[in-house]
């Protein structure tokens, strides 16, 4: 199983940010909660040192780490689907497993900027968007709605963004696992256990898990993409549909292909829920909350590529991309038009790199298969060889290239899960930072759409001053106070729009370094346990070598 | 692009090959050949084939001829038609020099110059050079083997065609085949296979040859297989260092990007995956150089001891035919003189060769065996020392990269 770590910083942040503001939710009472009972042996951490080394505190207490060690196959779940049974044969080793997905192991300072409180008490803004939690003494069965509160807008200088620190931390772990076929035909589906594990207060448990399938993600996906894109966050994207895939799977072909497909679907959507907890906002969005939790779930239907609001999900999608071509900005800050840039330089540097990695993922499989052959065909040519040492080493030899097989095998296994799949997600991820930047565009283009609205209000009511019908005067004057009010409001939102984008991108940036780096040296370990292994298999091939006579 | 490429070399890894096939090259002072230099031109290679001898028939001790595929070519043949190296084993020849596919990639490279950035360019066509490099050395190596199994082999040193190709300074106006010779080539070799199955079909007298025989049959069929099966195998190895090398360059273009830490991060990366790709270039050609190439020189060893067999065979069947020529012509009381000098010329070449058969069969035995030693040897050698640096390569960088972070 496949775990996610996240820290959330506590109520106990308040006293180290820099700006005020006042929360509805201050509480009558105005109290601090009480102390969370898990939170004895936590200390406020104040930078990511002291986080990483805290990770390894918690890994004895949590259910999930042992997890770890175990392989991919679900050992402890005796009621698999047979689909299943194929993923045994073609994930081998642990390590390898342990590898997948653990990237998000160590999550931790992406709560250095302090981005969101879990709320318990205040919330302050720093221009940005308040999301409420209950409080944690009570239990936590109601569901707040996210409030958008009219903060006083502060814009903070990106020094400061980056210096907010975390304080006390809380722990989100998730994993998807065990995919199961319900049903037949082409009607099935695959359903997939979600398990999370938290001490956070907001949720009713510590650990629980639901099931949920595929179109359950891409539902919550519309859901978070409805509310939170609007205000420039960046969404991650769920993994991709594939038509044929699913076909596969549902008509039932059990073999190794439509194993694979459901393997890499599930680290896929295990990756994804990540993702979405490790961002503070949709951490405290209720879908996200309901999806982690709710027992069942209403069929998303919108999902389907041919529905009708997939069809309009369509058109919208080409409407945006005209829009694009046409709006250009004046910018003061020259930031996010470099930034822009950058974001779309890198998209195309890591499709080539993973196109790249695809092709070496497709040539050692292809060099497996090869070896395979390859080694049938020297343990014949050693069975019909006369000179018993000399047919000994070749049988040997078929042995060894057999191994290598093996090793080739599991490495094409990292190359894929480890590598590959990580630059594909970045690749849509990136495209997910682009739309952010759009948004912004767009709120930008609202604005001045309003400004000029307001302009014509007030021309017209200067005709109307001019032409003197007072009786006209108050409707116009009415309509330039309505305007001017949106205009204001319309700033703000494009103010506050620009300081999100800003801050997403940083701890997009922060995510993304950490993602990388860790992947590739995980990847980098893998191929030296494959070296490893080669030096042992020729090391015991050589004797047998040597004592041909 | 690629139409002079004068390749001057130390053979120090060609003398490493040829006495990988386990030809012994320095035992015997009395000859000594190798080919000291080689020059590609554009659809034709120069071997200079260089002698040392103290042999009598030779006027000078030490001398260089220039000679090109053909000319070896015709050597060969000139063994095979031989008729008093029946009972040989005639060391097969060596394989045309095959640079098409390295030169279409060549080609292409310079076709596609305008797609990818000057260092990738540049990268490719080192390493297109490399490969080129690579076959050369490897026919080469080819040529000098062959001469060397007949500078070694008692009889057919002292062949006359043979020291006219050591010493004959003047083009030998070999022509290769022309059509009509290339068709009654195909005719013979039709003819040849049809007769060989039915030589093949008559019950040989003497044990050993039948065990030989069948021993051959299927030897050479493994061999075969397992030989395309190497040749398939090796090519997915390189093609999977080839992407390696495009991760790299990409990783080295994503690096130089920005100089964040993540940047410089990749550009250590890209580093790695450079340097251990060229080990994985390395161990692909190792595997060709020790497997592919070995199991590719007994195929053609083996085909030639089949034919040693064949003609033993051939001669089996006709003296036999001659022995029952013989009844029939004292039957007759006709032609008995001619039948018996038929028969007399048929039991001695039968016996000639069935005798140096026996000896070429045993020695092609032992040689395989300690060719085989050597090369897996080396094979386990070189595979062990291309790991380890490779798990050398990747602790030092993930040392490092760790230590960053």
């Amino acid at each position: 199983m496949f775990l996610s770590r996240l820290r959330l910083p506590s109520s106990e942040i308040q006293s180290t940010l820099t700006c005020n503001g006042q929360s509805a939710m201050s509480g009558g009472c105005g109290r601090n909660p009480p102390p969370f009972p898990d939170n004895e042996d936590q200390e406020a951490e104040l930078d990511t040192q002291v986080l990483d080394s805290d990770d390894d505190d918690d890994e004895g207490e949590d259910i999930f780490t042992g997890a770890r060690s175990k392989p991919i196959t679900p050992t402890s779940a005796p009621d698999e689907g047979d689909i299943f049974s194929e993923e045994g044969s073609y994930v081998r080793s642990d390590v390898h497993h342990a590898t997948n997905g653990l990237h998000s192991d160590e999550e931790l300072d992406l709560f250095t900027e302090a981005t969101v409180e879990l709320t318990l008490t205040n919330t302050t803004s720093q221009g940005r968007r308040e999301i409420i939690g209950p409080t944690a003494s009570a239990c936590n069965t109601t569901r707040v709605p996210n409030s958008i509160l009219k903060p006083s807008i502060v814009t903070k200088t990106m020094e400061e963004l980056e210096e907010e620190e975390s304080g006390d931390q809380f722990e989100l772990n998730i994993a998807v696992t065990n995919p199961e076929k319900i049903g037949d035909g082409m009607n099935a589906y695959m359903s997939y256990k979600v398990s999370t594990q938290t001490t956070l207060p907001m949720f009713l448990n510590k650990t629980f898990s639901v099931r949920r399938r595929f179109s359950d993600f891409l539902g919550l996906y519309e859901k978070i993409s409805a509310k939170h894109s609007l205000l420039g966050c960046i969404i991650p994207p769920p993994p991709q549909k594939s038509v044929v895939g699913m076909t596969k799977v549902k008509v039932g072909k059990e073999d190794s292909s439509s194993a694979e497909f459901v393997e890499k679907r599930r680290a896929a959507l295990e990756r994804y829920l990540q993702r979405v907890v490790a961002h503070p906002s949709l951490l405290q969005d209720p879908d996200v909350r309901e999806f982690l939790e709710r027992d069942e779930l209403p069929r998303a239907v919108n999902t389907q590529a041919l529905s009708g609001p997939g069809l309009l999900k369509m058109i919208n999608r080409a409407s945006d991309a005209v829009n694009k071509m046409t709006i250009k900005m004046n910018e003061s800050d020259n930031w996010f038009e470099s930034k822009l840039q950058e974001v779309e330089n890198e998209e195309q540097l890591l499709r080539r790199l993973h196109a790249a990695v695809d092709s070496l993922v497709n040539h050692r499989k292809e060099l497996c298969s090869n070896t395979v052959v390859f080694s049938k065909s020297v343990a014949m040519l050693g069975s019909v060889e006369e000179n018993s040492a000399l047919s000994r080493a070749l049988s040997q030899l078929a042995e060894v290239e057999d191994k290598m097989e093996q090793l080739h095998q599991q490495q094409a296994f990292s190359d894929f899960f480890i590598l590959a799949e990580l630059l594909a997600d970045y690749v849509r991820l990136l495209g997910a930072v682009r739309c952010c930047f759009e948004q912004r565009m767009k709120v930008w283009q609202r604005l001045q759409e309003a400004q000029s609205t307001l302009q014509k209000k007030r021309e017209a009511e200067a005709k109307l001053l001019w032409a003197n019908k007072p009786e006209k005067l108050q409707q116009a004057k009415d309509d330039i106070n309505e305007w001017e009010s949106k205009v204001s409001q319309y700033e703000r939102d494009f103010e506050r729009v620009t300081c999100t984008v800003r801050k997403e991108m940083l701890r997009f940036e922060k995510e993304k370094a950490r993602d990388f780096k860790q992947h590739i040296v995980k990847y980098l370990e893998s191929l030296l346990h494959t070296q490893h292994r080669l030096v042992k298999c020729w090391e015991a091939f050589l004797p047998e070598a040597k004592a041909i006579a | 692009m690629m139409s002079n490429l004068d390749i001057n070399f130390f053979f120090e890894d060609f003398r490493l090959n040829a006495y990988i096939l386990n030809v012994d090259l320095q035992t015997d002072a009395t000859l000594q050949v190798d080919i000291s230099d080689a020059l590609s031109e554009r659809d034709k290679v120069k071997f200079t084939v260089h002698t040392k001898s103290t042999l009598p028939n030779f006027k000078q001790n030490e001398f260089s001829v220039v000679r090109q595929h053909e000319e070896f070519i015709w050597l060969h043949d000139s063994f095979v038609e031989n008729e008093e190296y029946a009972g040989y084993i005639i060391p097969p020849s060596p394989p045309r020099p095959d640079f098409d596919a390295s030169r279409e990639k060549l080609q292409k490279l310079g076709e596609g110059e305008g797609s990818m950035t000057k260092e990738e360019f540049t990268k490719m066509k080192q390493e297109l050079e490399a490969e080129y490099l690579a076959i050369f050395k490897k026919t080469v190596a080819m040529h000098e083997v062959f001469l060397c199994r007949v500078a070694a082999h008692p009889v057919l040193r002292k062949d006359l065609n043979f020291h006219v190709f050591l010493e004959y300074n003047q083009d030998l106006s070999v022509r290769g085949k022309n059509k009509k010779e290339k068709l009654e080539d195909f005719f013979k070799n039709v003819v040849k296979s049809a007769d060989g199955v039915l030589v093949a079909g008559v019950k040989d007298v003497d044990d050993f040859f039948e065990h030989e025989k069948t021993f051959l049959l299927e030897y050479h069929n493994r061999v075969k297989d397992s030989s395309a099966k190497s040749d398939r195998m090796i090519r997915s190895h390189k093609s999977a260092a080839d992407d390696i090398n495009r991760i790299a360059s990409t990783l080295y273009t994503l690096g130089t990007q920005d100089s964040t830490d993540l940047c410089k991060f990749f550009l250590k990366v890209s580093e790695l995956f450079e340097k251990t790709r060229k080990i994985e270039a390395r161990v692909a050609a190792d595997e060709d150089l020790k497997l592919a190439d070995l199991l590719k020189y007994y195929l053609r060893e083996s085909q030639a001891a089949k034919d040693l067999l064949y003609r033993r065979g051939r001669a089996l069947v006709d003296y036999e035919n001659a022995n029952k020529a013989l009844d029939k012509a004292r039957a007759k009381n006709k032609d008995v003189l001619q039948a018996e000098t038929t028969q007399q010329v048929c039991c001695q070449k039968f016996e000639k060769i069935s005798e140096s058969a026996k000896q070429e069969l045993i020695d092609f035995k032992t040689r395989r065996v300690a060719a085989f030693r050597k090369n897996l040897v080396e094979l386990a050698e070189l595979e062990l020392k291309h790991a380890k640096g490779n798990l050398q390569l990747l602790q030092s960088c993930l040392g490092v990269l760790k230590g960053d972070t």
